[in-house]
């Protein structure tokens, strides 16, 4: 293992979030530098957290994935400033200022329903699940608009072994964080909350689908889903849910939020699909943020060739 | 107040406060303003404007009425052409930087978005106004056939807040507010109707119990 320490970064490497500067960020480093020593898998160079306050915490010893796109990655502004996350308010801008002060620290994430080791984690636990990868992804939105991220996170079928699904379970399903007190303009976004959303077991194995910790080699953005999120690239992009607290695992099939909301327009699957519309707008084009051009959406987001054949045989104009 | 009202000068800064909702858009597009999604974000802002000039150009009656300015009208009419004009911009905004002037796109959109088709609708039924505001087409129709005509905006500011409301994915607090306003200013109107019938009524109901004149004996 070896551990580089540079003396200092230059300000020029820290990203443009002064907006971050806050003491979870802080704490969040800190753990991540812990879990990275404690596990010391493809660790090859840690900058100390200590010189990183000001920017979201750095992640580093993360392993790159043939996943990865190597389309044009979304300025980080955007990605930070162009948010649904209706706990934190309904405008794309809202999210950014209303989750400035979200409490992400200390937090748990507990397993629980079909599983032959329930238990509950902690942010350093999650850490430790499996090394942390970056994985550069389309996300499609539902609404017609689209970025490229360099997530990082795991695999969650690494999750999935630690505590052993029994046969039984055919379903995960996610909660995220719901508070209220911290969420006070949740209640005016005309979806119930706590924001719910549910996998099949088999698309749930993927290895696609990861649990996200990180963007742009730092720790989420308050805004972007902290701590840990849900990422399934092939899905519209309200099924990777965020900030999430529980994962449970069942029989039926788990309610989903926008399905609850609005059951003709989502359905359980969501998978992004040029030749099914919503109900009151085309799929068929997506706008990249940064482009000018509509873009043709592409087929499960591009990811066909790995994910088509979950859905072999189904009806996706019935199961949209 | 009467006299600022009726002063030659007052249009020029109305006319210039009219514009300040594009100067921002503009000011905005050239500083980096319009955040991640600048198409939407035009988009938006055109469509906000369109509605809000409907409502103002729809609040001036009863704003002459209520506060004792019957002035106001004199901005009726640059009022009504601010609200086609942001419309234009709007409905640009769809056509080019939506579509990018794909016309079967378009079609498909107008028959089956409803949300599209309404709006359209809305858009459509300001034409006609436009064009006929001149002092001309008034005289050229007459004015009770000119006034007719031009209630046509009441379908327009509803037609407006339907196209707002199906937009919205969830949270439908902005196209209520809009509504509440476009829904009190026609209740203000129908009032406004009912009360006249009503006078008029008494009005002939006490000439028909006048005890008859030597004239009608």
């Amino acid at each position: 293992m070896l551990i580089k320490k540079p003396a200092s970064i230059p300000s020029s490497e820290i990203t443009p979030q002064s907006v971050y500067l806050n003491r979870r960020k802080f704490l969040a480093g800190v753990s991540l530098a812990g879990a990275a020593l404690a596990t010391g898998r493809g660790l090859l160079e840690m900058v100390s957290p200590l010189t990183t306050v000001q920017a979201g915490a750095k992640l580093n010893a993360v392993l790159k994935s043939p996943f990865s796109t190597p389309e044009k990655q979304t300025p980080y502004n955007d990605v930070t400033h162009y948010n649904n996350f209706y706990e934190f308010g309904t405008s794309k801008e809202a999210p950014a200022e209303r989750a400035r002060n979200f409490k992400t620290s200390p937090w748990t994430l507990s397993i629980e329903g079909l599983v032959n080791k329930p238990r509950t984690y902690d942010l350093d636990a999650i850490l430790k699940i499996a090394p942390l990868e970056e994985r550069i992804y389309r996300h499609r939105c539902v609404e017609g608009w689209s970025i490229v991220v360099p997530w990082i996170g795991f695999p969650l079928n690494a999750l999935l072994k630690q505590v052993e699904p029994l046969s039984k379970a055919k379903f995960v399903a996610f909660q995220s964080f719901y508070d209220p007190q911290q969420m006070p303009v949740a209640r005016y976004a005309g979806i119930p909350f706590p924001y719910v959303e549910g996998l099949r077991m088999d698309e749930a194995l993927h290895p696609l689908a990861i649990l996200c910790v990180g963007m742009y080699g730092e720790t989420l953005p308050n805004q972007d889903g902290a701590p840990i999120r849900l990422v399934v690239p092939w899905k519209y992009g309200f099924k990777s849910i965020k900030s999430v607290v529980k994962i449970r695992f069942v029989e039926q099939q788990p309610p989903t939020t926008w399905n609850l909301a609005t059951p003709r327009e989502y359905g359980f699957y969501s998978n992004v699909n040029p030749n099914v519309d919503h109900p009151r707008w085309s799929q068929a084009k997506e706008r990249r943020l940064g482009e000018f051009f509509k873009r043709p959406t592409l087929m499960f987001n591009g990811y066909g060739d790995q994910v088509a054949q979950l859905y072999a045989g189904m009806d996706l104009r019935k199961n949209f | 107040m009467k006299s600022i009202l009726t002063a030659k000068w007052i249009k020029v800064p109305v006319f210039l406060l009219c514009l300040v909702p594009l100067g921002l858009l503009l000011w905005r597009g050239l500083h980096h303003g319009l955040g991640a999604n600048p198409i939407e974000f035009i988009t938006h802002a055109t469509g906000d404007w369109t509605i809000r000039f409907v409502v103002i150009t729809l609040s001036i009656t009863p704003a002459r009425k209520l506060l004792g300015q019957p002035h106001l009208i004199r901005f009726r009419r640059m009022l009504g052409l601010f609200a086609f004009f942001y419309g234009c911009l709007h409905f640009t905004t769809y056509i080019w930087l939506d579509k990018f002037f794909d016309v079967a796109e378009m079609i498909k959109d107008v028959e089956k978005r409803r949300f599209i088709t309404v709006g359209f609708t809305g858009f459509v039924l300001l034409i006609p106004l436009a064009v006929t505001s001149t002092a001309g087409w008034i005289r050229r129709l007459g004015g009770w056939r000119w006034q007719m005509l031009h209630r046509l905006i009441y379908l327009t500011a509803i037609a407006g807040v339907v196209h707002y409301y199906w937009l919205v994915k969830s949270d439908v607090r902005k196209p209520l507010q809009y509504g509440g306003m476009v829904a009190l200013l026609l209740a203000y109107r129908a009032a406004a109707w009912v009360s006249e019938k009503r006078n008029r009524l008494a009005v002939d109901t006490a000439a028909a119990e006048e005890p008859p004149t030597a004239e009608n004996a």
